[in-house]
């Protein structure tokens, strides 16, 4: 637990503590990462760089149609490809995965069914990667062709043929969901102004750099290793577990140095588990490395969101109640979906005072590469209709836009409408910053015709509260091994994905124990060897593996101390671990090297090891779906973005964003630089240009769905020509509940640049685009348009099931929805043993009706 | 399938004669036959930059062009760049500014910009975007590569000053005397440990 989370500089500062102190020298420094050098050297081993003795190569054969039975598989001609060894096909891997438990939906490769262009269907092993390439290009198929189901709208309105015969839903949704956090309709009786708008915000892809690869290499008799380019590498673990049928102890899970994440290798997939079958039932190591292409199949991108959003306001801006709806275009299969569903909600209510919320959200499946988690993960899409309608509530009310936000800031430590527990709150400040920065007061509404400005703000999770399958663990484990030569070696889980996750891990270790990076070893992502951290996903690795770490360090500390102390005749209290060396804070000369107060602690304790945990806290939500969106505390950012516009054509372009960002402590601030700055990129990517469409072939050509752009020519993303120089201010307020005060920064700053955007080009040419991408043709439309306005039109009618109403803490409630039957049962049952039993119950109940986080 | 073929090429100063099907390309011999895995490669159909090598002198696409072609010339690969176990200017500043995160675009970035910098000891800003356009970066945004690649060029040109701390630090807080971080340490900049 969390309960040792005090900085090193707190520990010394508390006399009466008995705990020695320490005085590092990297955590809040720029120090140099600590796989800098060999990421500038090509050192760095990626999945695709390691290469086996006997290595043989797989490549998948993958639909070519989008919805279809699968026929006869004819491997005749792939047999004769010089090299050929060997292929399987559904039967050979039956066992269903997903990462989600509610969502098991995935076969490695077709038992029957194809769902999208890029399904696997099966895989061939041969000697070269030519040989393998050429032999499943020699693969028959037959397929049985089904209707395609193309878009949100198709899948709402078709319910045959259904893409998955799910028992919990109808027709092609996959999971709808419906909160009534509080009054609503009084909440809207209190308001002056009513908007009531619609949003799209287009699906868009991670493009990491490196292609999904991994390498599987069979040990002894029935073991195999898979090193994989994962995010999560325990979920892959679990998952082949489960669909090789072996023990979890026989199968060891390596993370590579992912070539970037942003979300796209943060699912188990086909050619993993492909690749550990075809060793085991070959006896060779195999690899396999995708193409561009196939990553684009990959995808679990961002989902295709349609949003309708409702919200009051006072005449002095004042925010009296909201209503969200919104429509996910899930993609083919589940993956992170139900979590994606509750997030286009969940996070709502964290940086402005909402007393009443409702949220009805719906997923569906169609014809198209499945959708998952991306970069803020399913909270983009409502942030952009957030601070989009705010924006125009502040024109509406004659409020300026920074104004209106400040009035309704979120109070530090709150508990929202939703049962959100807040932490500390840095958004004021941010807005601040930004505001004075770009000289907002004096430019603001004041730019000459075709230059603007535009305002928006955003907030993330530190870390999912919840693990993804139900379980009472720790969610991130950290081991320590001091032994006599002075050097540390460090055993955690965690994966590094780009972040620099391994640098946090080493220097938190160093300065809680006073020594250099130097003698840090590090032994991370490996199932084999490490204690268990979920994976580096949700913005949770920074602080979850943070505290867990400093947990470990300080343990470790405790011995060395008690050993040096003994042997230095001083109270451990007042030892301090700093320039490698332990001494008296007293007399500072009067110490020992750090080396040698080990060798009396390995003397007197025998080997030296200690472990950290980590495990959030509880939240005070009880209501079914309420694990999505609790964090031990969030994030803040906001952002203006200067646009020039040409109202001729639409063209546009950012000429300047200014980003200030709370990120509690920053553990190394150029690391957080480099957070901040990919995000404003990344948030210009998909606010600019960045989308993942589709197109039907004509009838003459079966009418197939197709990918319009699976290459990285035609899928449009940013260039050094397109990034607009940043200003970026980290503001600093340690949170207690981050390790040394830090919290997230990979993900929240990307939240504010779209809506910017946006709310940029109004205030330069008087046009509003309600959806991203924006592009210039749209922000010609707008501008004809009689409501100067580019966006959707209509919302379909959906069924979003019978709503939950859970009355908000400012009513009384305690955290519990009314109408829940579950509940009603489970107060029947709740007597003298009292309310952990009950918990566990509705906790348990909430897990099996698909709560999950992502 | 091509037949395989027998080439000598020479990578960063050393000969070697290797053997490959016919129809491989440089990247793929690189990578495989050299076992210089430093190289990347994003699309191998010309779109990333991560596979960028110099061939006498000039940032090539080793993904686009055949590896038979390249006897007797001179290729230089990210491997290539480091004085022995000493970094190069380039490889410093990208190391110390955060200019590689995940580090897969990096060979490609620095082997480019490694062209230039022999040419134009002073790139302006976008001359240095110019050079670098055709390499996709999905994690730093750009910024802190334009940025190291102008802290090296002064390097290179024995003026170095350092980088700015807002490079470092982000800017100041503005309206806030006190903006300064808690934890900066203004002395301690990123080079001190190169
Ligand atoms: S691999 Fe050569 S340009 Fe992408
Ligand atoms: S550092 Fe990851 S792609 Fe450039």
């Amino acid at each position: 637990m969390n309960d040792e989370n005090r900085s090193p500089a707190d520990a010394a500062a508390d006399a009466a503590d008995t705990s020695p102190s320490s005085a590092g020298r990297y955590i809040g420094a720029p120090f140099r990462r600590v796989d800098g050098r060999a990421k500038v050297t090509g050192d760095t081993r990626f999945a695709d760089d390691l290469v086996f003795p006997r290595m043989v190569f797989v490549k998948l054969v993958r639909s070519t149609v989008p919805h279809a039975r699968v026929g006869a598989i004819d491997f005749s001609a792939a047999r004769e490809v010089p090299g050929y060894l060997g292929h399987l096909v559904g039967d050979d891997l039956p066992i269903p995965f997903g990462i989600l438990p509610v969502s098991q939906d995935e076969h490695a490769l077709a038992l029957d069914k194809v769902r999208f262009v890029g399904d696997p269907v099966a895989a061939v092993a041969a000697t070269t990667e030519d040989a393998a390439t050429e032999a499943a290009l020699a693969v028959g198929v037959e397929y049985e062709q089904l209707a395609t189901i193309a878009s949100l709208e198709e899948a709402l309105a078709t319910p045959e043929p259904r893409i998955h015969e799910l028992e919990r839903s109808e027709g092609n949704v996959h999971k709808a969901v419906s909160y009534r956090f509080g009054d609503l309709e009084a909440g809207l009786a209190e308001a002056d102004l009513f908007l009531d708008d619609l949003f799209y915000y287009e699906g868009n892809t991670h493009l990491a750099m490196e292609q999904h690869a991994c390498v599987a290499v069979p040990e002894d008799d029935d073991r195999v290793t898979l090193y994989s380019s994962t995010q999560t590498p325990h979920y892959v673990h679990r998952a082949l577990t489960r669909v090789l049928g072996l023990p979890a102890s026989r199968i060891r899970v390596v993370a590579t140095s992912n070539g970037g994440g942003f979300g796209g290798k943060s699912d188990p997939f086909s050619h993993e588990m492909v690749a550990a079958k075809m060793a085991l039932v070959l006896g060779r190591p195999v690899k396999v490395v995708l193409t561009r292409e196939e990553v684009f199949y990959c995808h679990r991108g961002r989902h295709p969101v349609l949003m309708s959003q409702r919200t009051g306001f006072t005449k002095d801006g004042r925010i009296t109640a909201q209503h969200l709806k919104t429509v996910l275009d899930g993609g083919a299969y589940g993956s992170y979906g139900v979590a994606s569903t509750y997030y286009t909600g969940a996070l709502q209510t964290v940086t402005y005072k909402l007393p009443r919320y409702a949220f009805d959200g719906v997923r569906t499946f169609t014809n198209k590469p499945p959708c998952g988690p991306k970069r803020g993960h399913g909270t983009p899409q409502p942030r952009f209709a957030w601070e989009v309608q705010l924006d125009k509530a502040a024109h509406r009310l004659g409020i300026d836009p920074a104004e209106l936000r400040l009035r309704n800031l979120e109070e530090p430590d709150a508990v929202t409408a939703n049962y959100l527990q807040l932490g500390t709150i840095g958004l004021r400040r941010c807005i601040e910053a930004v505001v004075e920065g770009s000289g907002w007061r004096e430019r603001y509404g004041k730019l000459p015709e075709g230059r603007g400005l535009g305002l928006a703000c955003g907030s993330y999770l530190c870390g999912a509260g919840l693990p993804i399958y139900w379980n009472h663990m720790p969610h991130s484990g950290v081991q320590l091994q001091l032994d006599r030569s002075g050097g540390v070696a460090v055993f955690c889980g965690e994966t590094e994905i780009g972040q620099g996750s391994d640098s946090v891990l080493a220097a938190l270790v160093a300065d809680v124990l006073g020594i250099e990076l130097g003698d840090i070893r590090l032994c991370v992502a490996d199932t084999d060897l490490t204690p268990v951290d979920l994976g580096s996903y949700s913005s949770r690795v920074t602080l979850m593996m943070g505290n867990a770490a400093i947990q470990a360090a300080e343990r470790a500390r405790e011995l060395v101390a008690q050993a040096a102390g003994d042997a230095l005749e001083v109270p451990v209290s007042r030892l301090v671990f700093a320039d490698r060396r332990v001494f008296d804070a007293e007399t500072p000369a009067d110490g020992m090297t750090f080396q040698e107060a080990v060798i009396l602690a390995e003397a007197r304790f025998g080997t030296l090891g200690t472990t950290g945990s980590y495990t959030p806290s509880r939240n005070p939500a009880r209501y079914r779906g309420s694990g999505v969106g609790s964090s031990p505390t969030y994030s803040y950012s906001a952002a203006v973005l200067e646009v020039e516009v040409d109202p001729l054509t639409g063209l546009y372009r950012p000429a300047h964003v200014w980003i200030a960002h709370d990120i509690g402590r920053s553990l190394n601030p150029v690391l957080v630089m480099g957070q901040v700055e990919g995000s404003v990129y990344m948030g210009l990517g998909e606010a600019m240009m960045e989308e993942q469409v589709f197109r039907r072939l004509p009838p003459s050509r079966s009418s197939a769905l197709v990918h319009k752009m699976p290459s990285l020519l035609e899928y449009k993303s940013p260039t050094f020509h397109d990034m607009p120089p940043v200003t970026t201010y980290l503001i600093e307020d340690p949170d207690p509940a981050g390790p040394m005060g830090a919290k997230e920064v990979g993900q929240g700053p990307l939240l504010p640049i779209m809506p910017a955007l946006s709310n940029a080009i109004f205030d330069a040419v008087g046009a509003r685009v309600d959806q991203v991408p924006i592009h210039p043709h749209m922000v010609l439309k707008a501008l004809s348009a009689k409501d100067r306005r580019y966006g959707p039109r209509a919302f379909p009618e959906v069924d979003f099931g019978p709503p939950l109403h859970v009355p908000t803490p400012a009513e009384g409630g305690d955290g519990r929805a009314i109408d829940d039957p579950r509940h009603r049962r489970t107060h029947g049952i709740r007597s003298a043993d009292g309310t952990m039993t009950t918990r566990e119950e509705a906790l348990r109940a909430q897990h099996a009706a698909g709560l999950t986080t992502g | 399938m091509s037949r395989a073929v027998t080439a000598t090429l020479r990578v960063n100063g050393e000969e070697r004669t290797v053997a490959f099907p016919g129809h491989h390309t440089l990247l793929e011999v690189l990578r495989e036959e050299c076992a210089l895995t430093g190289t990347k490669h994003g699309c191998e159909l010309g779109e990333c930059g991560a596979c960028t090598v110099l061939v006498d002198g000039r940032p090539v696409l080793s993904c686009l062009t055949l590896a038979c072609q390249h006897e007797g010339r001179e290729i230089e690969t990210v491997e290539g760049l480091a004085d022995g176990n000493r970094l190069g200017p380039l490889q410093v500043a990208f190391a110390d500014l955060g200019a590689a995160q995940c580090g897969y675009c990096t060979p490609g970035i620095l082997m480019a910009a490694e062209a230039m910098l022999r040419e134009q000891p002073r790139p302006s800003r976008e001359r240095i975007a110019e050079q670098l356009s055709g390499n996709l970066c999905r994690c730093t945004g750009y910024l802190k590569i334009v940025e190291a690649v102008e802290w090296a060029a002064a390097v290179r040109r024995g003026e170095d000053a350092g980088p700015p701390p807002e490079i470092l630090f982000g800017h100041p807080e503005p309206g806030r005397p006190g903006g300064d971080a808690p934890g900066r340490r203004p002395s301690e900049t990123a080079s001190s440990n190169t």
